[in-house]
């Protein structure tokens, strides 16, 4: 295993930030951690970058203890924290040389591996890191972090604050990575990009709701999901909630994902409620549920 | 070895491409002893004063005309009655009024004694007490030829010889303390916020998920810092010896290796700082607070420490900036050796070894 996590708890005084986490990440996989700000993903990228020390419980990292082998897993792990961490002041490709030097290699040696990332911003390398694009930056950060061609790779929110066409681009990229045997922890808070994950693990407030790949997660929905549409969103979401049959009804894109609780629940019913109610260009669909809307509904579950 | 030299190429890129503390580094050494040397002064040149002179005799005009081609006075006026003397004073150009009783020359012939009156605008007490010192030796002097082939039963002449600075030039007095507060700037405060830069920038985490042990970190961050001061205190020296005339007494390599001794001292110190604060304001704020005000008033550069209240004497022991300060003038001015500085020299080491092995200590491995 590349990433073992036994227990794993981490407090802030009396805030939890992590509470008994457990799970394994496998050699050469592709790990997604998803959940909002705060629900812990940092702290535990930090306890497994040995940058803080657990309160508990076991954790090791390509088969070095976090705790006691700190020095070895240093040497052997790549991390993007989520904030851009290189130095603004030098170039594109000083920075790039001097996390070679200190890794001990250069950026010829490992050049193959950061080669389809790097050429997308070499046109640039003469200019400040400060200078970049949000975009580039990232590309610039991930090649910093792999110039040592690292065996563990961890990546903290590294689409975030990145335009559309740049987060897809970097999610190619990582997928191409994994061809290269490099195992990846990535966190994000878009659903969207978890479904191009391996596995995935949903976690909020410090607890780990479910572990699974995403089709496994997306397949455990336990209910039918309708996508509700109306010409008056905010007054749609209000007469939702006072709907008899509602398990769930919140935002999603253009339309509302709406749940009910019942079994024998039929569209016309809702829209014909709807229609009671004065909206116009109703609209309810049956519709496949999303990564998000399991963890809409884990989460519920779960307070 | 390599990773080791990276780091200091880094550092010399992020330190040449900062104006600003380009400027700190470079600027303010020249600018400061410039300002030090020049302007801020306490000898006096060409003071001017006015003369009240009651009795118009030869005597008075003899002592006048001394004055008068002294280089220290320019008389800029005659009143010719006490009711002017404040209204002189009140307009703020004339520093000191002398004025002479009425029938001085005669009283001084046939009673042997004569009055003359010094008043000095005391607004300015360091002035006023050097103005009415030059005055008297003045009066003295020409008392001393007045009694010249006569014999005088007794008399006592003191004759006051100001060893090591003869002139009293203040520049000699200024140049070690400048030079102190310069280095414990340099070193110490630019030290503590290049630390606290990584900290803040985020680039520290990265530093820290890498081989690069604690002491690379740290001798990486010191080292360019360490030439750069060299650096400076050299040209310090040289201003002081080409501009000011200074003369360097004791041996150029003994005043070069104490003073790299103390810019170790001040950049241990600025480590220190930089493992206690987390940002680049607070490295700045204890570096100006913490260091330069006991740098400038307790370490004996401007107030002498001899006066200090006891509480405040015992607190100066404890600045390394009290020790440089004696040791610069040691070898700079006395010209002495080690044999005659190697207690300050040690105290200096000391500290040393004990900023460095603190910081070791309290310097994070990880990220609290």
């Amino acid at each position: 295993m590349s990433i073992i996590l036994n227990n794993i708890s981490k407090s802030y005084n009396k805030v939890k930030a992590l509470d008994d986490i457990s799970f394994e990440v496998k050699p050469g996989e592709l790990f997604g951690l998803i959940g909002p700000d705060g629900a812990g993903k940092t702290t535990l990228f930090r306890i497994l970058t040995t940058l803080l020390i657990q309160d508990g419980g076991k954790a090791s990292v390509a088969g070095y203890d976090v705790q006691k082998q700190y020095k070895d897993i240093r040497n052997h792990v790549g991390y993007m924290p989520g904030r851009f961490s290189l130095y603004q002041d030098l170039t594109v490709e000083e920075n790039l040389n001097f996390f070679a030097t200190i890794f001990g290699t250069t950026i010829e040696e490992n050049y193959d591996l950061i080669k389809d990332i790097y050429i997308q911003i070499e046109p640039f390398k003469a200019r400040r890191a400060g200078k970049l694009s949000g975009g580039m930056k990232q590309k610039l950060a991930l090649c910093c972090a792999l110039i040592h061609k690292p065996k563990v790779l961890f990546l903290d929110e590294p689409t975030t604050g990145v335009d559309p066409v740049s987060r897809k681009e970097f999610w190619e990229m990582l997928k191409r990575l994994q061809q290269k045997d490099i195992t990846i922890l990535v966190s994000t808070p878009y659903m969207d990009e978890a479904e191009l994950c391996d596995r995935i693990a949903l976690i909020t407030n410090g607890k780990i709701l479910q572990i699974n790949t995403p089709e496994a997660i997306i397949a455990s929905f336990p209910k039918k999901i309708y996508k509700v549409r109306s010409s008056n969103t905010y007054q749609l979401i209000e007469d939702l909630r006072i709907y008899p049959d509602t398990h769930s009804a919140y935002p999603f894109g253009e339309y509302l994902h709406f749940t009910p609780k019942s079994e024998v629940f039929r569209s016309m019913d809702l829209t014909k409620y709807l229609a009671e109610r004065h909206h116009k260009e109703i609209e309810v669909k049956e519709t496949v549920a999303t990564i998000e809307d399991t963890f809409m509904d884990l989460s519920k579950a779960h307070e | 070895m390599n990773r080791f030299i990276g780091f200091i190429k880094k550092e010399f890129y992020h330190i040449l491409r900062d104006r600003r503390s380009l400027f700190i580094l470079f600027g303010m050494p020249i600018v400061q002893v410039m300002l030090f040397g020049f302007a801020i002064t306490n000898e006096i040149n060409n003071v001017d004063i006015a003369i009240l002179d009651h009795s118009k005799d030869v005597n008075t005009k003899e002592i006048i005309n001394k004055i008068a081609t002294s280089k220290y006075f320019s008389i800029k006026g005659f009143i010719s009655h006490e009711d002017e003397i404040e209204s002189t004073f009140k307009k703020g150009k004339i520093k000191a009024v002398l004025n002479f009783e009425k029938d001085f020359g005669k009283n001084l012939v046939t009673q042997k004694k004569a009055t003359v009156q010094i008043l000095t605008d005391a607004t300015d007490p360091n002035t006023a007490n050097t103005i009415s010192n030059y005055v008297g030796s003045i009066l003295q002097n020409y008392q001393q030829e007045l009694n010249k082939g006569l014999n005088m039963p007794y008399q006592i002449v003191p004759k006051t010889r100001m060893v090591f600075n003869p002139e009293l030039k203040s520049v000699y007095m200024f140049v070690p303390g400048v030079m102190t507060i310069i280095l414990m700037l340099v070193s110490a405060m630019m030290t503590s916020i290049s630390i606290t830069k990584e900290k803040e920038l985020g680039t520290m985490e990265i530093l820290l998920v890498s081989p690069l042990n604690p002491i690379q970190v740290i001798v990486g961050k010191v080292v360019p810092y360490i030439l750069l001061s060299i650096i400076n205190a050299a040209v310090i020296i040289l201003l002081s010896i080409f501009v000011f005339k200074m003369p360097v007494q004791g041996s150029l390599f003994l005043l070069g290796a104490e003073s790299t001794l103390f810019i170790v001292n001040a950049l241990s110190l600025g480590i220190l700082i930089s493992t206690i604060s987390s940002t680049q304001q607070t490295a700045m704020m204890i570096s100006l607070m913490g260091l330069m005000l006991p740098v400038i008033l307790l370490s004996g550069f401007i107030f002498p420490i001899s006066s200090m209240p006891l509480p405040l004497q015992l607190i100066s022991n404890i600045i390394p900036a009290k020790w440089f300060i004696m040791i610069l003038k040691g070898i700079m001015l006395k010209g002495v050796g080690l044999a005659y500085v190697w207690k300050e020299t040690l105290i200096l080491i000391g500290m040393t070894i004990f900023f460095i092995a603190l910081s070791v200590k309290k310097y994070k491995i990880r990220l609290e």
